[in-house]
C-alpha cells in the first residue's frame, strides 16, 4: 500500500474556475476517509504560482494530487500541464484532468501532454460524489505515488 | 453514470505479464468487470511492442485502450518497455498502469519519470490483489475517458 504518511494528511490541488463546481468537489472530497487538505485556485497562473511557491503562496505545501480543469481563464489547462510535466520537479505530482469536453481531440491532447488520465466531470451532486470517490480512492489510497519533495 | 465511450466497442487492454499465476489471476477480474473488455496477454516486452507494432503473429492486433505492466520482466525490462512506448508518437498517449511486486521508491520515481499513467505495488495477499485490479477495473474502466484511436 502506497507510502503517504497518515500524519501529514493528503493535500490536493484543485484548479477550477467554477464556483459551483469547486464546491461540489471539495464536498465530495471531504466526504472520503481520507484528511485532506484541498486547496483551491481558480485560474492556471494561479496555479503556477501556487505550485511553484510564488508571492502569496510561498508557503503552500507540495500537492499529492492535482484535478486540473482544462478551460481556464489566463492560462489554460492543457498550459498548466505541459509546464507541470516538463518540471523536473513537479512532472511527478499525477494529473486527473476534469473535462467537460466529449470531444475526442482535446482528451487525446491531454493524454499526449502526460495527463496521467482524463475524467468527465460529473453532471450533477450524485455523479461528483461517485466520481471523486472513486478518483479518490483509487489515486490516495490503491496508487503508489512518488514521496513529495 | 454509465460511459458510452468507444461507441459501445470493448475496451482492449493489453497485458504484459510473465508470471501465469497472477496474469490468471487478472483475468479473472477483468473477465467479470462491468465494462466488456478484452485482454491480450503477452508475456514478456518483446512481444509486447511487438504486438503494439502489429508484427508476426499479432498482425491483426487490435491497438491497446489501456496497458497493464509489470517491471519484472524476462529479456526487456518493463522501465525499457516504458520508455519504448511513451517515446513513441503512435503509442505515448496510451494509458500505461504499471503493476509491479516492487514498492522501492526507486522503481516508482523512475516509472514516473518515463510518464507511467500510473503505479500499482501488487499485494501479496491474494484477496488484496484482486481487490488491486478491482481497483484498477473500477477506475480506469469506468470514469476514465480513454483516449480515442
Amino acid at each position: 500500500m502506497p507510502h503517504s504518511s497518515p500524519d501529514r494528511g493528503v493535500e490536493v490541488l484543485l484548479v477550477e474556475d467554477s464556483r459551483d463546481d469547486a464546491d461540489l468537489m471539495v464536498a465530495a472530497l471531504s466526504e472520503g476517509e481520507l484528511r485532506l487538505y484541498v486547496s483551491v485556485v481558480q485560474d492556471g497562473e494561479e496555479a503556477m504560482s501556487y505550485l511553484r511557491r510564488q508571492g502569496p503562496y510561498a508557503a503552500s505545501r507540495r500537492p499529492d494530487l492535482i484535478l486540473l480543469d482544462l478551460h481556464l481563464p489566463r492560462k489554460n489547462g492543457y498550459e498548466v500541464l505541459a509546464e507541470v510535466k516538463a518540471d523536473d520537479d513537479l512532472r511527478r505530482i499525477p494529473v486527473v484532468i476534469m473535462t467537460s469536453s466529449d470531444n475526442d481531440r482535446a482528451i487525446n491532447a491531454a493524454y499526449d501532454l502526460h495527463a496521467n488520465c482524463c475524467v468527465c466531470k460529473p453532471a450533477n451532486q450524485d455523479e461528483f460524489r461517485e466520481v471523486v470517490g472513486k478518483i479518490e480512492r483509487f489515486w490516495l489510497t490503491f496508487a503508489q505515488r512518488p514521496r513529495g519533495a | 453514470m454509465s460511459p458510452l465511450f468507444h461507441g459501445g466497442r470493448p475496451i482492449e487492454i493489453l497485458l504484459v505479464e510473465d508470471n501465469i499465476d497472477e496474469a490468471e489471476m487478472t483475468l479473472d477480474v477483468l473477465r467479470d468487470g462491468r465494462i466488456r473488455n478484452h485482454v491480450h496477454w503477452v508475456e514478456d516486452g518483446e512481444d509486447a511492442l511487438e504486438f503494439l507494432r502489429r508484427h508476426g503473429r499479432h498482425c491483426a492486433a487490435p491497438r491497446p485502450d489501456l496497458i497493464l505492466l509489470d517491471l519484472r520482466l524476462p529479456r526487456m525490462s518493463g522501465q525499457e518497455v516504458l520508455a519504448e512506448i511513451k517515446e513513441n508518437p503512435a503509442w505515448r498517449r496510451i494509458p500505461v498502469v504499471i503493476m509491479t511486486a516492487s514498492d522501492d521508491e526507486k522503481d516508482i520515481l523512475a516509472a514516473y519519470d518515463k510518464h507511467a499513467n500510473c503505479y500499482i505495488t501488487k499485494p501479496v495477499d491474494f484477496d488484496k490483489f484482486m481487490e488491486a485490479v478491482r481497483s484498477i477495473e473500477d477506475f480506469w474502466l469506468t470514469i476514465v475517458r480513454l483516449p480515442a484511436a
